[in-house]
């Protein structure tokens, strides 16, 4: 019943999209004018629609009901109440009814909420979404539907892949699919711009909000996804520059790039046919990425089950997409006219150094994770890691820290760097000095080989800390505006990432040992004793787990206790990592196997201030989230202060 | 206060079109240059013994592992194995926890580089199975379930 | 004039992003249209059976070791598992050459006895032995890397040929060749 509730819903939520779009664009012609009064409730059903079909699934999951075939793939009756919630999205049926959700909802919100811009771009815009979406409904309703029925029910299910069964992967995905389809939004209002020429302030003020929000959700998906990635996978690494990733990588690039070109847009009117290129871009990119993932071109851990059939389905969407707003950029763009001027040295120049920057960094991601496909069609089989990744993308990023280090300095349009040389010598200062202090004092960063990106990592890192607070000094900080203070939180957790990143890299201490019960081993500063390995059972696992004494400096012990744990169904072996935090750094700890004279195979690291990139992380969304509630905050102050007015002057009789 | 030269006003917009341009297309080329001189390539045994590559160069090597090369060093966490193909053999040290389900027989992609003496030295051992085999156009498991219903 | 020319150089410009997307859409279509051949095909073909000696998987059927399988009678040698979905679909073939009187071994990897009993009450037992291999040390041996996979074996223990994927109608013409072909 509730799966064919939800398969009905799915239907009727595709047909108001498919009415969404008729009505949308005919009302923008002279005669279907009557029309543009239905758009809006439209968009707000079909939003409301497609959340009911997703709340279906979600019930299905959590009653295991074993007669819907996505359900017998991917659930065990077994599995605890949190990661049967987590099933609904941790397959390819799921997460695809995810998207069209967010994008179904978000159209909805948009349609709800959204007064500022002008009516025929507002209509121009919901048909745009509602275009993208019909596409996704179609793939959805005929090549995945989440809702299929089997014509027995099985008696059990094949459970989820152990790996996601974890509470950080379980709010992942969601997380991030926010993030990325939210970015349609941005898409939809830069195809309605292009439409009806109406690319301004006030759309990038319309915009900017959404593409906040979306960024936001980005961030904190993928340093959850990057934690989870530490922890769980054994290794002590925290990003491989997987397709995986990468694909959640590059969107994110693009938004942060479309984020800072939108205020240039919003506040001085310049960059117009630069940020409606980004707002394509980046949606583009989350597409695109889609694709690379559920195609099967690129190998990966954390791929789906491999399907060249349903590769082929989006990528002819993205074509039809991607292509068709290509198009219309070529051909529109030149109705934009050109912005307002700036001189080189303003804040408008170090945001361009910004988004260029960025730019560069998505095109090297993107040529790095294609660059396999391409070796293939000539018959090589390549892999792209780190050794390219790193460096290549540190000399596009180092300049773009500079500019983040400078640009808010700045003021707009016009300005002489001898005015700011005092701010900037402080952090300048301060560079010098760490990268002195590591020369005198770590000579375990130059041999055997010199660390030049994490010498220079943190040296960086600690100057922008500082650069990233000079926009408040000689300011009454109670009156600073609430985006203000939402950029230098932002700015602060990129250098505090960075400090985490390069510390890490430079001084992390390894050791690998066969250990007896009652051996001490040395990591860093710490003493670790193996005290006893002893079978465990868990809800639906039986492990090993080993109880390592580990102490600090001589200090008082603490129990860290990794697991080798074996999952039922489906069988596979994990290995559960434990890890020991402190204010500066993180023991981390693996178990392996035993050798036959009954030694344990131990892996321990000690990776200080490596917490520093994930909390680094979180105040990157921080600062985006108090810049969204600043100007949500200010636009409504302003809506119901034009409202007023507008009541005065009709009770004036004006 | 110095106001903008008219001049260079009319072509901001191309001038900042020529830069975008020069970087990115800076950035294309130099990820180019370097994709060609880092990606890691992939080796059978069989292309090791006929083209080595260089030592200290991180590569790929895939294969499977020889029944009974399997050894164990005295310090307990390194292990020696022959990695082969039909046609030939390469000896593989890798220090560290193999990943579960790392037994004789078994296919591997090894990621590390050949040293002096012949030997890959593995950083990372990739064990290489599907536990779950999903076939690409999976017949529909109703019209299976019929089938069989029917034979009864 | 020169802002004639200035906008028309720019327009190219303008098409550049299409024609970056264009040359993605090449590579990725080329990409899809010959996908990476994903079957692991197993190096043991021609060689013998390594040796094992599996315990029953369930109470009514024997359990596998190499000696019995080279009886001198060629036979197929299955790998399969409870909880494997397309081991289902190709149950139905497997029972009707058993009919025929092909011997079929089985291998059940990963599993437990009350699942793999359940499983072949629901979908018929073709096997004349079943091996239980908990670890899948034996499937991996035999260079087998997922399930369902088929193997055809001589006489003599050797593996003739190897069959990744559930039996389709299209696979049967071959399988039997090679089964002829192992006997003699």
């Amino acid at each position: 019943m509730i799966a064919e509730l939800g398969l009905a819903c799915l239907w009727m939520a595709g047909a108001l999209a498919l009415l969404q779009l008729v009505s949308g664009a005919l009302a923008l012609t002279s005669r279907g004018r009557e029309l543009a009064g239905i758009v809006r409730p439209v968009a707000v059903a079909q939003g409301l629609l497609c959340g009911v079909a997703f709340i279906c699934l979600i019930a299905l999951f959590l009653r295991t009901d074993l007669s819907v075939k996505l359900i017998a793939t991917n659930s065990h009756s077994l599995k605890p109440f949190i990661y049967k919630l987590a099933g609904t999205w941790g397959n390819h049926e799921g997460s695809m009814l995810l998207w069209v959700t967010v994008m179904a909802l978000a159209g909805a919100f948009i349609a709800a909420v959204e007064r500022r811009l002008r009516d025929d771009t507002m209509l121009a815009t919901l048909a745009g979404q509602a275009f993208v979406s019909i596409g996704f409904y179609a793939f959805l309703l005929l090549s995945s539907n989440p809702f299929e029925r089997l014509a027995e029910p099985v008696p059990e299910g094949q459970g989820l892949n152990p790996l996601l069964q974890d509470i950080g992967l379980a709010f992942h995905p969601p997380t991030l699919y926010l993030g990325y389809v939210g970015l349609s939004i941005a898409f939809s209002f830069a195809i309605g711009a292009l439409v009806t020429s109406d690319v301004g302030p006030a759309f990038a003020r319309a915009m900017r909000p959404w593409v906040l929000g979306a960024w936001i959700f980005l961030t904190v998906g993928i340093t959850a996804g990057s934690y989870w990635a530490y922890y769980e996978l054994g290794w002590g690494g925290w990003w491989f520059w997987d397709p995986v990733e990468n694909a959640s990588l590059m969107p994110w690039l693009a938004a942060t790039a479309l984020l800072h070109s939108s205020s240039v847009l919003a506040t001085r009117n310049a960059l117009r046919a630069w940020t409606v290129m980004l707002a394509v871009v980046a949606f583009s990119m989350s597409m695109i990425g889609t694709f690379l993932v559920r195609s099967g071109i690129l190998t990966s851990v954390h791929a789906f089950a491999v399907d060249p059939e349903r590769g082929s389905f989006i990528l002819a969407l993205l074509v039809i997409y991607i292509g068709g707003a290509l198009v219309l950029f070529a051909i529109r763009a030149r109705t934009i006219t050109e912005g307002a001027r700036f001189a080189v040295t303003s804040r408008e120049s170090a945001l361009v150094v910004n988004n260029v920057m960025l730019s560069a960094i998505l095109g090297i991601v993107l040529l790095g994770t294609l660059y396999p496909l391409l070796t293939e069609a000539f018959g090589e089989k390549v892999s792209v890691g780190p050794p390219y990744f790193d460096p290549v993308g540190a000399i596009f990023f180092i300049p773009m820290l500079l500019a983040m280090g400078v640009g808010p300095l700045l003021h707009w349009r016009n300005d002489r760097l001898g005015r700011i040389t005092g701010k900037i010598a402080i952090p300048a200062l301060l560079i010098g000095a760490v990268l002195l202090g590591l020369a005198l004092f770590a000579p375990s960063l130059f041999t055997p080989s010199f660390k030049l990106l994490p010498f220079i990592g943190m040296g960086l890192a600690v100057g922008l800390a500082v650069a990233s607070v000079m926009p408040l000094i000689g300011r009454n900080l109670r009156r600073t505006p609430l985006p203000t203070w939402g950029m230098v939180v932002a700015h602060l957790g990129i250098a505090v990432s960075l400090f985490g990143v390069a510390t890490d890299s430079a001084f992390s201490t390894e050791k690998l040992v066969a250990s007896r019960v009652g051996q001490s081993h040395v990591v860093g500063p710490w003493t670790i004793t193996l005290k006893n390995v002893e079978p465990i059972a868990g809800p639906n696992w039986t492990a090993l787990e080993a109880t390592m004494a580990a102490s600090y400096d001589g200090g008082k012990p603490k129990i860290v206790a990794p697991q080798a744990r074996n999952f039922t169904s489906p069988p596979t072996v994990t290995s559960e990592s434990a890890l020991l935090t402190r204010w500066n750094g993180q023991l981390y700890a693996v178990l392996g196997e035993e050798a036959d004279d009954g030694r344990w195979q131990l892996r321990l690291w000690w990776k200080p201030f490596v917490p520093m990139i994930w909390y680094g992380g979180l105040l990157i969304g921080l600062g985006g989230l108090l810049s969204l509630i600043g100007r949500v905050a200010r636009d409504m102050k302003r809506s119901r202060a034009e409202e007023k007015i507008a009541d005065r002057r009709e009770r004036q009789g004006r | 206060m110095t106001i903008a030269n008219p001049l260079k006003a009319k072509h901001q917009r191309l001038i900042l079109l020529v830069i975008a341009l020069v970087v990115l297309i800076g950035a294309g080329l130099l990820a180019a240059w370097a994709l060609r001189s880092q990606a890691s390539y992939f080796y059978l045994p069989a292309d090791i013994q006929a083209d080595p590559p260089e030592v200290g160069v991180a590569v790929r090597l895939g294969g499977m592992v020889q029944q009974g090369s399997l050894r164990t060093a005295a310090d307990g966490v390194t292990i020696d194995f022959v990695v082969e193909d039909d046609k030939a053999r390469t000896p593989v040290r890798f220090s560290g926890i193999t990943p579960a389900l790392f037994v004789e027989g078994s296919g591997v992609v090894a990621e590390g580089r050949m040293v002096e003496g012949g030997v890959f030295v593995a950083d990372n051992l990739l064990a290489k199975h599907d536990e779950k085999y999903v076939p690409r156009e999976m017949a529909d498991m109703t019209k299976a379930r019929e089938a069989v219903a029917q034979k009864r | 004039m020169s802002q004639e020319i200035k906008s028309k150089r720019s327009g190219l410009w303008l098409w550049l992003p299409l024609a970056l997307f264009a040359g993605f859409f090449v590579l990725v279509m080329t990409g899809l249209l010959s996908p990476a051949d994903r079957n692991v095909a197993s190096t043991m073909i021609g060689k013998p059976l390594p040796q094992f000696d599996l315990r029953p998987a369930v109470p009514d059927r024997p359990g596998i070791a190499t000696a019995q399988l080279a009886d001198g009678k060629p036979r197929l040698l299955n790998v399969f598992a409870s909880w494997c979905i397309p081991c289902i679909a190709e149950a139905p073939q497997l029972e009707a050459w058993a009919r025929q009187g092909v011997p079929i071994d089985g291998i059940a990897i990963r599993d437990r006895t009350e699942d793999v009993q359940r499983f072949l009450s629901a979908n018929g037992n073709p096997y004349k032995r079943i091996g239980a291999d908990d670890l899948s040390a034996v499937q991996l041996s035999i260079g087998s890397s997922g399930v369902p996979e088929t193997f055809v074996i001589d006489g003599k223990g050797i593996i003739r040929h190897q069959h990744i994927g559930d039996i389709r109608a299209e696979d049967i013409p071959k399988l039997i060749e090679k089964l002829r072909e192992a006997g003699q």
